[in-house]
């Protein structure tokens, strides 16, 4: 049973470090801000398997139904971190667009090879 | 038991992860990041996060992915270039990766109920909802009352990221002033996709209002309202072509939308002020202080959908209208 | 009554893993694009009902049934338009379909 949750985070940590390499090393721009979307989500697979408890349900009150609820303050807060993730993505976007109709390319090192000329 | 699943899903996921770093098509990469949305999606709702579930699968896998796309078309399909300094890249990440590994060894118990982060405010929220608030969805509880100042900010968080794109990228042009060579035409030509997708349209917003109204009883709320209405309008967008779906919901009203959400939101809040309470004290809405938090909620939230549909339309066209 | 419900389900809903694990196979080793998704369609038609029938009847008379016949419904429309799209979208960007099985044969009887 610990095997399990320590999965959970091990997961986390891999994917965290998967899309942090997709930051670093990639050159496109259009792949870092994939790797970055990776990112976020990996944090967000942390809250929330934080907030789990055991034999838990969704924390919603019904009329018939366990007592036992899972931790509503993550979701919250990864509720909000959702949306901002994407309004982030999509600036980042608007940002790489207009960078290709500038240089023509959206590639990081021909965009520094054009800056330095 | 049922966390089993989540393992094999898990797993999965990270190799998903992996083929999207490794491939070079962009718009391969693109759909597996839809797909790895869709598993994180899963995995949520196995661990009782159902609100959540629901907005990564709106948000995550379907409006990020038409943004993605759209983005793609204006720039270009594939990677050029080889990555830079991959040894030294890897050696970093992997360091990274062994020492948070290491550092889970400490963490508590996988949903253990006496952790910390479940006896310090949580038991408080789940214990004083039915009496100061009573609707049953506690995380929509916290989200619009307990917690309302930070969504107000994140309500704004959303507003900039639209004016952002819209400065950036302009919002098109309209119907009338563009020669008729040029008015993009769409999926129109294309039977049976404009027959499905007009017969399902209807449906996908009744669910997006369903949704929205019943996020205080069971999950739902305005951020994934506002995200699968405006899924229903890009379709319609993608079907009938760009400027038709502009003709339909003109720019102007969807900038009054991105700007009424926010506005929504803070009078809400200034009506707390105005008739004796805090800022977003929702108690002296209404004679019952339970009726007023009811009240509050559900108009915050009403502003928050708003909001959201507004912005993430305004991106779409402002993407869809860049190519011209 | 009630195992017989469930021996029902188990079928049921093992026999639509089947179909849907039959259908990546064949998404994985058909050679071409639309060979790829007439398997894929398997899995969404076949194996969709399957499921969702033995879900169905474990879920008996109550509002989560009505909620699931409504899930299977817009699968059941929007799956194969989206293969259709998918198919006509192929289609005009040009892949061409799987011919070299056509031409060996020529060349057999040559």
């Amino acid at each position: 049973m610990e095997i399990l949750g320590l999965y959970y985070y091990w997961v986390f940590a891999i994917l965290l470090m998967v899309g942090l390499y997709a930051v670093i090393a990639k050159r496109n721009l259009v792949k870092k801000l994939i790797g970055l979307t990776l990112f976020q989500s990996a944090v967000f697979l942390l809250y929330i398997t934080m907030g789990k408890v055991d034999d838990g349900t969704a924390p919603i009150f019904s009329v018939t139904g366990s007592n036992i609820f899972s931790n509503p303050l993550p979701q919250v807060l990864i509720l909000t971190a959702i949306v901002v993730g994407i309004s982030t993505t999509a600036l980042g976007l608007g940002i790489v667009v207009r960078l290709k109709e500038e240089y023509g390319t959206i590639e990081e090192n021909e965009i520094q090879e054009i800056d330095e000329r | 038991m049922i966390v089993i699943f989540g393992v094999f899903l898990l797993t999965l996921l990270v190799i998903t992860a992996i083929a999207i770093v490794r491939t070079e098509n962009l718009f391969v990469a693109v759909m597996l990041q839809g797909i790895a949305s869709l598993f994180i999606a899963g995995n949520f709702f196995l661990l009782d996060a159902a609100d959540v579930a629901l907005t990564e699968a709106a948000i995550g896998a379907g409006i990020s992915t038409v943004l993605f796309l759209s983005a793609l078309a204006l720039t270009s399909e594939r990677e050029r270039s080889k990555s830079s300094n991959k040894m030294l890249s890897f050696t970093v990440v992997a360091v990274a990766a062994l020492v948070l590994i290491y550092a889970t060894f400490d963490k508590p118990r996988f949903g253990d109920p006496n952790a910390p982060v479940q006896t310090h405010v949580a038991p408080w929220y789940l214990e004083k909802t039915p009496e100061y608030i009573d609707i049953p969805n506690v995380v929509t509880a916290v989200l619009g009352s307990y917690r309302g100042y930070d969504t107000l900010g994140e309500v704004l968080v959303v507003f900039t990221a639209g004016i952002g794109v819209l400065f950036l990228l302009g919002s098109g042009a309209p119907l009338g002033s563009l020669p008729q060579e040029k008015i993009n035409e769409g999926l129109r030509h294309h039977l049976i996709p404009r027959v499905v997708g007009r017969v399902l349209i209807p449906f996908i917003l009744l669910f997006g209002l369903y949704v929205q109204f019943h996020g205080e009883y069971g999950p739902g709320g305005g951020f994934q309202a506002g995200a699968i209405i405006a899924a229903a309008i890009i379709l319609f967008a993608l079907l009938e072509g760009e400027q038709r779906a502009l003709s339909v919901i003109p720019a102007r009203v969807l900038l009054g939308l991105v700007a009424f959400g926010p506005l929504l939101y803070l009078a809400v809040g200034i009506a707390g002020i105005v008739l004796g309470g805090n800022f977003l004290d929702y108690s002296v809405l209404s004679s019952d202080s339970v009726t007023g938090q009811q009240l509050g909620i559900l108009l915050i939230e009403a502003g928050v959908g708003i909001t959201v549909t507004g912005v993430l339309l305004s991106i779409f066209h402002a993407f869809a209208a860049r190519g011209r | 009554m009630s195992m017989l419900l469930d021996i029902l389900s188990w079928v049921l809903l093992t026999l639509g893993g089947l179909s849907i694990l039959i259908g990546g196979i064949g998404a994985l080793r058909m050679p071409d694009l639309y060979t790829r998704m007439h398997a894929a369609s398997v899995t969404d038609s076949m194996g969709a009902i399957l499921v969702l029938v033995g879900i169905m009847l474990q879920a008996g008379l109550t509002l989560a049934t009505i909620k699931l016949i409504a899930i299977l419904l817009f699968l059941l429309i929007s799956s194969p338009t989206s293969s259709n799209t998918l198919a006509s979208a192929a289609l005009l960007a040009g892949t061409r379909p799987f011919e070299e099985a056509h031409q060996s044969d020529d060349e057999g009887k040559e």
